[in-house]
């Protein structure tokens, strides 16, 4: 059969006829899968709990969601880009934790205790990037030493990382001892804003400031990190080495330098999220990156691995789980959020939106 | 008839076999050996978990099978007979009825996970599992009016296995050989004092019987697994380990035989979980569901050695020891570290793990086969040193 | 003769537990465009993925521009001026085809003289410029393969079967393009199956055989000799196409 060099695989079909309503709901389901999840997260609970409780749980879920994704970028991206399983990377989630709160807690505390936005943005914005730079001459380190001789046999790498998780929660009992330190979070970000009850419709909504600043926060760090992947260098060099890495070594580039900037990267936002989640909670304890390491890891399943977009879905809808589970019947948080995980694995077992087919 | 009792899978290294029968023996006869009640009290522990390490090592040495959620159907097996002792009172019928609804709930939730690893890849498998585990530890956590909560149960176990049952009317005597070695070494001179001081009367109460229930329990369910492995399904397994694709293609169903690995490892979990309630007497989140002893059981399996069951008896007995009396060697090194700042706090007994995690670090880099795969390796070069030069000899003068 | 811009000695190689290559001496000459034959199985891909150090070297020396490359990691040998279009294309779908050929440029933008030059080899390209490279035709693919090679300036091509499943419309469109590398002096070793391609591009010849080369030689000397090519390759090469 003759092929004409102008004719293409490519055969979706362009939509020229109007859908019926359920066939749209078809096409959200099974081509959109992401989004159609997330409004049926978010429209049910709206059934169950009323609109102003409704709107401070989805800015808390959005909150919470932010931050896991910051903690969860790292792990996906990692698995993604190396295909190496990092079970150490709750370790540097209270790194990040520990460090931050340092800053905030005890060599910067006086910046925080002003009330001026600017003048507690001098402590916050050090604490973060301190939080980021421990964490990530951690990674550094520890790729160098702990992974890079395990690159390829997973078995290993899960005993390693398991085994370097260990040490590294230990070396933090070491140098910040085993007790949980309280840290404040700085004025112009605690408390709230209270919309007083007269506003129609939202009147009477309490919106904690800190939570506002995450969600801010997060949905700057997932536009930067889209800008990165999708416009740069860097990022094509992180698709193609995603598809393809001996292809990558072929064109020329050391594919293990790109590798370890990846796992920096993803080392020190895991130290972001860690610092963020600390000043949530207030309060700093060794095993809180390990707490949350549940919940990264269901959105990393649930997103699929590798991708970032689905990093971030997974993570919105992992957060407003918590909260509007947390609200209904808090015993059940974690089963839901297990259970949504399991859910979605039945219906879609390489996550919402994978890049690598696992 | 040693051949046919251990299914032909001998530890095949000297050394490693006088460790075994050190540690085998020193577990039968426990009660009679040590005095104290913490001593007594690891040697149990030993006991239970040298059946989760060995059935953990069938899913993770025989099968390449990672799975966190191991400690789920151990806690299954203790919080069912601490249940059913609460709910029917402290019987045997109530330790068989508990244990029985355990078995049903640890098989139908150990088949559902085997079916997931259908649908999802084997790293999938791992994180899911690690999931899952977490999610029934919240429940059982949750779950204040069933299972106590944080707070855990108390297991009020039958007469004959507790503390005022007396099987015995005379009493028994034995030797505390802990004892007897520390004096031998420090003071040899007073031999026949330290002789007589290491005589003590036994305390021969149920909980003893326990302790030898516990015994026969352990062994037969090591001697199953041993015969498990070495069986035609074992070699099946064997040979999925090294290429499932082929299994496949020869017509093994490898699907049906790792799901039987999985419900027959949760199950062996599930007896375990159910014997330590009886013999710690104390059930709670902590001590059964915890990551952390997740972890341990990680860390046993790898530093005794996967895929050879053998290896569980070692690694269990290893840390177990080093978890009870690592402390004090750190506590011994502290006292020269004291005022040094940095090694002052990295010597601290509390440190022990730290330093466990570096050595397990370490032995998955240079010894990835553990102890018994590492003494079963150096026994087969001296093999083949011993036949090569014996062959030299006897072909060299035909050159 | 002209001198040998890449020359194996006695090379060696194994994958796994499987020897593969047992002493392959090759010249591939500069500027022209020699051609690698052989039955399925001879060696001829492990040969070139030898070369970019993608397969490990046991023994043998591998010279290029008279520098020894054995034993270096593959970027460096890639970024000496060596390309490589393995068998499978390795087209990064998910990328389009724009990205795919920003990667391929390693030492910066692409030029845009050089750009409009692929363009006019490989017409599809720039009609699919924004789409991903997944979406393109196997013809097409390979296009975009062979573009990428040749992007930035490099003295050797390694091409593995560019021509195989692909339709001879779309196969003299690549005969064109090869043409005109051979015109601007690249010198390209191609390892082929399709006789009639090979005999209308190549300059230089070399026979393998159970990993080793057989017979070398110009490729007028081999086109004319049907006993020879019989003895060599199993079949006289009419045969194929």
């Amino acid at each position: 059969m003759k092929e004409s060099p102008m004719t293409t695989a490519d055969d979706r079909a362009a939509p020229a006829e109007k859908r019926s309503p359920l066939a749209w709901l078809r096409y959200a389901r099974d081509e959109q899968s992401h989004l159609f999840l997330l409004v049926l997260m978010m429209a049910l609970p709206a059934l169950l709990i009323d609109p102003r409780t409704w709107l401070v749980l989805t800015i808390s879920g959005l909150a919470m969601g932010a931050m896991v994704f910051l903690m969860a970028s790292g792990m996906t991206l990692t698995f993604g880009l190396m295909s190496v399983l990092n079970l150490a990377h709750g370790a540097f989630i209270s790194l990040g934790a520990f460090a931050g709160g340092t800053v905030l807690a005890f060599w910067l505390k006086d910046y925080t205790q002003a009330a001026s936005l600017a003048v507690n943005l001098l402590a916050l914005v050090p604490a973060m990037l301190f939080a980021m730079l421990v964490a990530g001459g951690v990674g550094l380190v520890f790729e160098r030493f702990v992974i890079k001789p395990v690159y390829g046999d997973h078995l290993k790498q899960i005993l390693v990382t398991v085994g370097g998780s260990i040490i590294l929660m230990q070396l933090i009992e070491v140098v910040w001892g085993p007790n949980e330190i309280p840290i404040n979070r700085p004025e112009a970000f605690s408390g709230a804003f209270v919309f007083s009850d007269g506003i129609p419709l939202i009147g009477g909504i309490v919106l904690e400031k800190f939570r506002l600043m995450a969600v801010v926060l997060g949905l700057a760090v997932y536009a930067l990190m889209l800008w990165v992947i999708d416009r740069t260098r860097i990022g094509i060099l992180i698709r193609a080495g995603v598809e393809n890495r001996e292809m990558v070594e072929i064109q020329g580039y050391r594919i293990h330098l790109l590798f370890l900037g990846v796992f920096v990267a993803g080392s020190a936002l895991a130290g972001l999220g860690g610092v963020l989640w600390g000043m949530y909670k207030e309060l700093l304890t060794p095993h809180m990156g390990d707490e949350m390491m549940i919940s990264v890891i269901v959105v990393i399943i649930l997103g699929g691995l590798g991708s970032i977009r689905g990093c971030f879905y997974g993570a919105v809808l992992v957060g407003l789980v918590n909260l509007y589970v947390g609200f209904l019947e808090p015993r059940l948080a974690a089963i839901a959020t297990v259970g949504l995980m399991v859910g979605v694995l039945m219906w879609r077992p390489q996550g919402l939106l994978p890049v690598i087919k696992v | 008839m040693l051949s046919r009792l251990l299914s032909g899978d001998f530890p095949r290294s000297r050394p490693l076999v006088i460790l075994l029968m050190v540690i085998v023996t020193l577990l039968a006869l426990g009660p009679f050996l040590f005095s104290g009640v913490r001593a007594f009290a690891t040697l149990g522990m030993i006991l239970v978990f040298i059946m989760v390490v060995a059935s953990y090592d069938l899913m993770l040495g025989y099968t390449h099978i990672v799975s966190f959620a191991h400690t789920m159907f151990f806690g299954i097996g203790a919080y069912g007979v601490a249940m059913g002792i609460e709910a029917f009172g402290s019987s045997f019928t109530s330790i068989f009825l508990g244990l029985a609804a355990a078995l049903i709930v640890s098989g139908l939730l150990s088949l559902l996970l085997g079916l997931l690893s259908l649908r999802v890849k084997a790293i999938f498998f791992a994180l899911v599992t690690l999931a899952v585990a977490f999610a029934f530890l919240s429940l059982v956590t949750q779950m204040y009016h069933i299972t106590g909560g944080e707070d855990g149960m108390r297991v009020r176990v039958p007469r004959e296995l507790g503390p005022a049952f007396r099987p015995f009317e005379e009493p028994l005597t034995g030797f505390a050989i802990a004892g007897f070695l520390q004096g031998l070494f420090t003071q040899p001179w007073n031999l026949g004092q330290i002789f007589s001081d290491s005589v003590f009367e036994v305390r021969f109460t149920g909980r003893t019987v326990m302790y030898y229930v516990l015994f026969t329990v352990t062994t037969l369910v090591f001697l199953f697994l041993l015969r498990l492995v070495n069986s035609p399904f074992g070699r099946v397994l064997q040979a999925i380990r090294e290429n499932e694709f082929r299994a496949e293609a020869l017509g093994y169903r490898t699907v049906i035989y790792r799901t039987t690995v999985v419900i027959l490892s949760a199950l062996i979990a599930t007896v375990a979980g159910a014997t330590f309630a009886l013999v710690n007497r104390y059930v709670n989140p902590e001590n059964v569901l915890n990551f952390e002893l997740m972890v341990f059981i990680l860390l046993m399996c790898v530093i005794g050695g996967m895929g050879t069951l053998y290896g569980a008896i070692v690694g269990v007995a290893l840390f177990l020891l080093a978890q009870n009396y690592l402390q004090d060697v750190l506590k011994w090194i502290g006292e020269y570290t004291q005022g040094i700042p940095v090694l002052e706090e990295l010597a601290a007994p509390d440190r022990w793990l730290l330093w466990f995690g570096v050595l397990f670090v370490l032995s998955v880099y240079f010894f990835p086969s553990g102890i018994v795969g590492q003494f079963r390796i150096w026994a087969a070069r001296r093999r083949l040193r011993v036949s090569e030069s014996a062959q030299e000899r006897t072909t060299a003068p035909a050159n | 003769m002209a001198d040998s811009i890449l020359s194996l000695t006695g090379v060696r190689a194994d994958i796994d537990q499987y020897h593969i290559l047992h002493g392959v001496d090759l010249e591939v000459p500069r500027g022209e465009l020699t051609v690698l034959l052989g039955r399925n199985g001879a060696g001829k891909s492990t040969t070139l993925r030898t070369i970019m150090g993608l397969t490990t070297l046991t023994g043998g020396d591998i010279r290029y521009q008279g520098g020894s490359i054995a034993g270096l990691p593959t970027p460096k040998i890639a970024r000496s001026g060596i390309a490589f279009v393995p068998e499978t294309m390795g087209v990064f779908g998910l990328l389009s085809v724009r990205e795919n050929l920003v990667l391929a440029a390693v030492n910066g933008p692409i030029d845009e003289a050089r750009l409009q030059w692929v363009f006019e080899l490989f017409p599809p390209l720039k009609t699919f410029w924004h789409r991903p490279a997944g979406n393109l035709s196997g013809g097409q693919k390979q296009m975009l393969a062979i573009a990428r090679a040749i992007i930035e300036p490099r003295d050797l091509l390694l091409v593995d079967e560019p021509t195989k499943g692909l339709a001879p419309a779309i196969i003299n469109d690549l005969a064109d393009a090869f043409e005109q590398l051979k015109a601007h002096q690249v010198s390209v070793l191609l390892v082929e199956q399709n006789f009639n391609f090979s005999r209308r591009l190549g300059q230089s010849v070399a026979v393998m055989n159970d990993g080793a080369v057989v017979h070398a030689g110009p490729m007028a000397e081999l086109a004319d000799d049907e006993s020879l090519q019989q003895e060599l390759l199993g079949l006289g090469l009419g045969a194929h196409q």
